[in-house]
């Protein structure tokens, strides 16, 4: 499958990465490429085989319903480039 | 064919398919160019009654310093995996189970991507494909009596986002984690719903199930309960019309003003010759209109995909039979129950069991053990009398200053002959604002019915002694006059003369 210059374009808007202009061209090449390799996969017969979810078989752990976690909010802030009064700030959004 | 995935829910996810057959006349909105049909479906975000959030150990209670109940999964750090909390998963089978829905055994976690400011992760754990409860139905009641179905599509749990606060400060938005990760239910109707005042019927009913179940406060003003609400307009009987989608309307009234508006706008644009755009829209609640909302344009291709950090949740029949066997009474059995057993009508029934807190209450007062009370008259105490009061004071039953057992023990004054139905109600009064028994009530101010035949015979002598003309006229014919004398009567006695006795009495004396 190949991507053109416009699908990779909104890719990169959707994932809030900036590509210049020009790097849209080889980048689609590049991740063509890619997507074609993997493709090489869709060649296997997987009809009636259930998508494997997990290399073993395992019942997933389920937590309590109880409150163990939370209350150090200076460490949730930490790395925070801004914060006031306990919140994280960002720049105005609002519709 | 590009590398994003799919845009928007497949035909059956779209909860646009409507199980509803044919209209009601009345629901129909008249337009310049003759009628049209509003049809409404509703997404309603159900917060999880639960101690923990969906994925962590923090807490959910509302309220709390900002920040303070976020864990570093909540705040999406790197490396951090989420762990699913089993009641939620649980709330969310009993849910299901009340809504009539089939529970899927096996349900899958999926991420849908997009960016906001308060969702740390940079996408939502949320059910896509394989939500954990299918369709079902739930039975809407109108106020005038009527009720409809409505078909429930899907039921799925998600991660509630942070909260975003604009009016702190000019240029920046405050952002506050404690809701993220809290545990949603998003409940998805068919567009089954005719017209506002059905949404709300539906939404309240909705609301009533899930606090019977105890699976979710539907506290909306708190933002537990909150409706995206689809709108679209088409003439009677055609195809469905292109809808537009009302984000996060948060009160009864809102959505309702809301379809009203949206509706009305649909027909406008169509009339004129114009087309609807499918949209997702704002409800402003200070103007009471609906706007677009242009910057989630682009933000629809959400790429869902399946949560690599999360396996199926996969459950066991046996856990569905045991919460099942769990559930309380619903609003629907109970109502049926109050019908048949109290004999009451279908109105004051349903009045009763909105709330299950009113249908606890008002079953205290009429059935407590070994003192069977006449349901209709305790019926029309809780209902008029005690709701009266307690909306004038804007309190709710839990609140209520009058005890259960104390209504129940002012229904027996009124039963034995101690007070007659009027001072009962000035009783009632004393009580609500003193928290006093009747009994000591009508015991201190000497309230107690005057039942002695002697002394209201000596007054109904004297009545008529002094007022000659008035016993004339009835003598003569004009029997109404015995209104005129019985209000005498009780006027004198300060409305304790028993009034059966007053009006037997005075019959004789005036007849004789």
């Amino acid at each position: 499958m190949a991507l053109d210059t416009d699908t990779v374009r909104r890719i990169a808007r959707l994932a809030r990465i900036y590509i210049p202009e020009e790097d849209l061209e080889p980048l689609a090449g590049e991740l063509s490429n890619i997507i074609g390799w993997v493709e090489q996969l869709a060649e296997v017969d997987t009809d009636g085989v259930e998508p494997m979810t997990s290399v073993v078989e395992i019942t997933p752990e389920q937590r309590e319903d109880v409150v163990n976690d939370g209350g150090y909010r200076d460490r949730v802030l930490a790395n925070a480039p801004d914060t006031a009064d306990g919140f994280f700030t960002v720049p105005k959004v609002i519709e | 064919m590009t590398a994003t995935t799919t845009d928007t829910a497949p035909d059956h996810l779209s909860g646009h398919v409507t199980t509803r057959i044919g209209h009601n006349q009345k629901d129909l909105v008249e337009g310049a160019t003759g009628p049209w049909e509003v049809i409404i479906g509703l997404e309603v975000h159900a917060q999880v009654t639960s101690e923990a959030k969906l994925f962590s150990g923090a807490s959910t209670a509302f309220g709390a310093a900002p920040n303070s109940q976020v864990s570093l999964v909540d705040a999406g750090m790197p490396g951090m995996l989420p762990v699913i909390n089993g009641e939620c998963v649980r709330q969310a089978v009993r849910t299901g189970l009340g809504l009539g829905a089939q529970i899927n055994l096996r349900s899958v976690f999926d991420r849908k991507n997009f960016f906001y400011p308060d969702m740390p992760q940079g996408y939502q754990i949320s059910q896509f494909t394989q939500p954990i409860v299918g369709e079902g139905r739930i039975t809407v009641d109108l106020p005038d009596g009527e009720s409809f179905e409505v078909g429930i599509e899907r039921l799925h749990l998600e991660q509630d986002a942070g909260k975003s606060i604009h009016d702190q400060h000019p240029q920046k938005t405050y952002i506050d984690l404690n809701r993220s990760g809290v545990a949603l239910m998003e409940i998805v109707s068919r567009p089954d719903l005719r017209s506002a005042e059905e949404a709300a019927a539906y939404l309240s009913k909705l609301r009533s199930i899930l606090r019977y179940l105890g699976t979710c406060d539907g506290d909306m003003s708190q933002g537990s309960m909150r409706a995206d609400v689809n709108v679209s307009v088409r003439r009677p009987g055609e195809e469905l019309g292109t809808r537009c989608e009302i984000k996060n309307v948060n009160s009864l009234r809102f959505v309702r003003q809301a379809i009203d508006y949206e509706a009305r706008r649909q027909i406008d644009i169509l009339e004129d010759g114009g087309e609807i755009d499918q949209e997702t829209r704002l409800f402003d609640a200070n103007r009471g209109e609906t706007r677009s909302m242009r910057s989630k344009e682009e933000a629809h291709d959400y790429r869902y995909f399946p949560d690599p950090d999360l396996l199926p949740v996969v459950l066991e029949q046996s856990l569905v039979d045991a919460l099942k066997v769990g559930l309380p009474e619903l609003p629907d059995a109970k109502k049926a129950r109050f019908i048949d057993a109290y004999e009451l009508s279908a109105y004051d029934a349903g009045v009763l069991v909105a709330e299950r807190e009113t249908a606890e209450y008002f079953e205290a007062v009429v059935d407590p053990e070994g003192a069977k009370r006449d349901p209709k008259l305790a019926a029309n105490w809780v209902t008029a009398e005690l709701f009266g009061r307690l909306n004038a004071a804007d309190l709710d039953i839990a609140g209520s200053p009058v005890a259960a057992a104390q209504l129940g023990g002012l229904i027996d004054l009124i039963a034995d002959n101690t007070i007659s139905g009027r001072i009962a109600k000035d009783v009632f009064a004393a009580m609500f604002d003193s928290g006093k028994d009747a009994g000591d009530i009508v015991a201190e101010k000497g309230l107690k019915q005057i039942t002695d035949s002697g002394a209201i015979e000596a007054l109904i002598d004297q009545l008529i002694a002094d007022n000659p003309q008035q016993a004339e006229q009835y003598r003569g014919g004009n029997t109404k006059v015995a209104g005129w004398f019985t209000g005498q009567a009780m006027k004198a006695t300060q409305g304790q003369a028993n009034p059966q006795m007053v009006n037997q009495i005075l019959k004789d004396k005036l007849g004789g």
